[in-house]
């Protein structure tokens, strides 16, 4: 059966809006919310460094480094968390995490 | 009007149940219900039947595997009793939450402590807040009948809820009785298999069960209150219906001779049929008496209660458990509060009796219309207790 | 049999691109355990159909009115995971063959914590893998009851401080040992049941896929890295798995069918302990006694795993 997989919920929802059950119809909804407000220090990448291994794309718990033009890695500043794992695992040392105040 | 053919209840409850297209059963015996689990395993072995029979570690597991058959889409079913309902008493309230309409079959038996198998309705009392749709059966033709209503009910769009029919242990479940089981035909196209609101498949991809904060719980409250509120015009509409295909008419409040009478006597499960006995006794030396039998416990049958009692002066409640505690037995309780606002009402006697298994004969019952003559105030009696 | 010193470069590059847990989701900084549930859902791919029990997955990635599931998920409490599981197995296998639904695999996994899987989740979990249900248990492993606010479980290592298994001055920490749920797993003689980290993803992601391929019942057992439970920096969850990995705290193997078989080349020695242990707050009260102790245990449970893989035959 067919289910509109995006839906514009309005908040705070009447009792007789609430999704029955408390399903949630639309699939990875949570990108909604933005993480990249949490991080205290962000990752900064020098791409003459970056060798391409994609070990940050692979480790980002946020799944938020993702492939760019030319096969970069980038990471996406409004979920990333600033864990600092990407740059602790970069081999060629090309990602460097500085604080926000920055 | 069918071939009836003498079936022990348990037995009979599961034939019905084999009717309904059920896609999962997950099953643990305890007694007095491991009648209807095994006829299922039976049924389930011999290939009768299409369906996943899942024997669960433990009635919380059976539950659970309902739960998750029946978020995937499932007409999922199970059965149990006393521990095993306490057991369930964690998940019963998720599921209700969840619109899962899973149906479940209790042979109500007491609760221990102390430990006792036979019946009274101490297992299921505890569960009323559930939001589960909780049906009574006296007799074995209601066992099968409400078992297959019970999942055109459940499923239906507008109530989405699971739904207990209770068939008293042993007294009811162990009986033999000359009963009718509808053909396979007819209930196909009574109940046409399953078609869920939303159901797990990759096909379309949602999330379940998910966690609501303060400022949503409230809201889903009221959800709940007012789909199990409302289920009961659908499960006077499928009654009507039932009555249409198979001749049988059944009421969420049942009188037997209440015109006229000044006490009136109230009952839920198979005690009504020996309470009716006692009322055509009594009525045979003229006293003017009757009875009404609650079939639907939840949701609460307000109007059709009222109705049924509105002429008499004295409505003896027959509980056949206690609110540890409290104002004494859990329908009686019920009852005093929903009439709290009426401007005139009956007064109300609360009997308890009949706990782990005390039998009740119509003596008792003929006995219990005297003390309601002779009682002047209105705290609850544990009828027949050796004090 | 690589360890990451002789990680193939491009590997990274054949991982399914797709993510099945959204950005977005509540996880904290680092977390161990969110990682490794996003590459067991990129193992798996598109068809499966998660139950999840009650802890930290289940709340950093299902709020109402939001899911970053996006994979059909359920879940109902904390200690039914494997029940819940079973039923949506035995739903999908009904339903299937009633023609109700689409005809083809969809793998049903129960995913729970440690909390979930070997303290009030083991019954469920016996019971399923008895039963022998088509499904892939994960116990995601981080060593507390975290979501909560780190209490201890029985897959608290010794010695470790949690709040209800304090580093207090009578007694100082956890003072059982880890329970082994993957031997749990072999002794109900489930067909696959294997160790992972997602520190070694590409073994990961090879584990998970050979769970998929088993028609029955597999036990998937994943060491998650808990920055904030194990009281340590969140840029070093990746080498606090390694770590555990070559001290020999966390072996990786296989068993199919009965046969144990590593998965990683430990290279001479095992490191010693302490270099797992020193990084991390909960273990920050041990004394080189202390160490050595523990130093002990894990050189034990090592030699016995190591008698298991040479010793052990396929049922």
């Amino acid at each position: 059966m067919a289910k509109k997989k995006t839906e514009q919920k309005k908040w705070p929802e009447k009792w007789h809006e609430v999704n029955p059950g408390c399903m949630v119809f639309a699939a990875g909804s949570a990108a909604n919310y933005k993480t990249g407000s949490w991080k205290s220090q962000r990752p900064l990448t020098d791409n003459a460094k970056c060798i391409k291994c994609g070990i940050c794309y692979i480790f980002c718990p946020e799944a938020c480094i993702q492939e760019v033009k030319d096969g970069f890695f980038e990471a996406n500043l409004d979920y990333c968390k600033g864990c600092g794992i990407c740059a602790h695992e970069c081999w060629p040392g090309a990602i460097v995490m500085r604080e926000e105040e920055e | 009007m069918g071939k009836r053919i003498g079936m022990e209840v348990a037995i009979a409850a599961a034939e019905a149940v084999a009717l309904c297209n059920i896609d999962v059963a997950a099953v643990y015996p305890i007694t007095p219900q491991s009648h209807i689990a095994e006829h299922m395993a039976d049924i389930i072995h011999d290939g009768r039947i299409d369906a996943e029979f899942i024997t669960v570690e433990s009635e919380h597991s059976a539950i659970s595997a309902c739960a998750g058959a029946s978020a995937a889409g499932a007409r999922a079913y199970t059965a149990t009793s006393s521990q095993g309902l306490m057991l369930m008493h964690e998940i019963l309230p998720i599921v209700s939450a969840m619109r899962l309409p899973i149906c479940m079959a209790n042979a109500n038996r007491a609760v221990s402590g102390p430990l006792n198998i036979w019946n009274d309705h101490g297992d299921i009392m505890p569960q009323r807040d559930s939001g589960w749709i909780c049906l009574f059966t006296e007799n074995g033709q209601e066992a099968i009948d409400l078992s297959i209503m019970s999942f055109k009910i459940a499923e239906d769009p507008e109530v989405m809820l699971p739904c207990v029919v209770n068939i008293d242990g042993f007294q009811l479940t162990h009986m033999i009785e000359p009963l009718e089981l509808p053909s396979q035909a007819e209930v196909a196209k009574f109940l046409p298999p399953r078609k869920p609101f939303a159901q797990l498949h990759p096909d379309n991809p949602i999330s379940m069960g998910c966690f609501a904060m303060p400022d949503t719980y409230t809201e889903t409250v009221k959800a709940k209150e007012t789909a199990l509120i409302n289920s009961k015009k659908i499960i006077t509409r499928v009654f009507s219906e039932w009555a249409k295909r198979f001749g049988r008419k059944y009421n969420v409040v049942e009188t037997y001779r209440t015109k006229g009478a000044d006490t009136l006597m109230l009952t839920m499960g198979s005690m009504g049929e020996t309470a009716a006995t006692a009322v055509d006794e009594m009525r045979k030396a003229g006293k003017k008496v009757g009875l009404v039998k609650l079939r639907l416990w939840r949701p609460f049958p307000v109007e059709e209660l009222k109705a049924a009692i509105k002429e008499c002066k004295t409505l003896i409640v027959m509980d056949r458990a206690i609110s540890t505690g409290g104002a004494g037995g859990p329908v009686a309780t019920d009852i005093k509060s929903l009439l709290y606002g009426d401007k005139t009402r009956p007064r109300i006697l609360n009997v308890i009796a009949g706990l782990g298994g005390r039998d009740l004969t119509v003596e008792d019952f003929v006995a219990m219309f005297e003390m309601a003559k002779k009682k002047k105030d209105e705290t609850y009696e544990l009828y027949g207790v050796r004090e | 049999m690589n360890s990451v010193q002789n990680f193939e470069i491009f590997a990274p590059k054949l991982i399914d691109r797709k993510e099945y847990i959204s950005a977005g989701h509540r996880a904290c900084q680092g977390c161990g355990e969110v990682l490794a549930l996003r590459h067991i859902l990129k193992a798996l791919g598109d068809d499966v159909v998660v139950a999840n029990a009650t802890g930290c997955m289940e709340i950093i990635s299902s709020g109402y009115p939001q899911t970053a599931w996006e994979v059909p998920y359920v879940h109902v409490a904390f200690e039914n995971a494997a029940a819940v599981g079973s039923g949506v197995e035995a739903a999908l296998k009904a339903l299937r063959r009633k023609g109700r639904i689409a005809d083809r695999d969809v793998k049903t996994i129960a995913v729970a914590g440690d909390g979930g899987t070997a303290d009030i989740g083991l019954q469920a979990l016996s019971g399923a893998m008895e039963r022998g249900h088509d499904m892939i248990f994960f116990c995601l492993d981080n060593e507390a009851y975290m979501n909560t606010g780190i209490q201890r479980s029985s897959a608290t290592p010794f010695m470790a401080a949690t709040t209800t298994s304090p580093a207090g001055k009578a007694i100082p920490g956890q003072r059982t040992q880890k329970k082994n749920v993957p031997e749990i797993m072999v002794a109900h003689k489930v067909p696959y049941v294997a160790t992972a980290c997602p520190s070694y993803p590409i073994d990961l992601i090879n584990k998970v896929k050979k769970a998929k391929e088993v028609k029955g019942p597999a036990y998937v057992h994943v060491f998650s890295m808990c920055p904030t439970g194990w009281r340590c920096a969140s840029e070093i969850t990746i080498k606090m798995g390694r770590l555990a990995v070559e001290t020999g705290v966390f072996p990786l193997y296989e068993v199919e069918n009965g046969k144990y078989r590593l998965t990683m080349e430990v290279p001479g020695k095992l490191r010693p302990v302490g270099d797992y242990l020193k990084p991390q707050g909960r273990f920050r009260h041990l004394g080189p006694s202390d160490i050595e102790k523990v130093q002990a245990q894990v050189i034990r449970e090592w030699e016995i795993l190591l008698n298991k893989v040479e010793c052990m035959q396929p049922w």
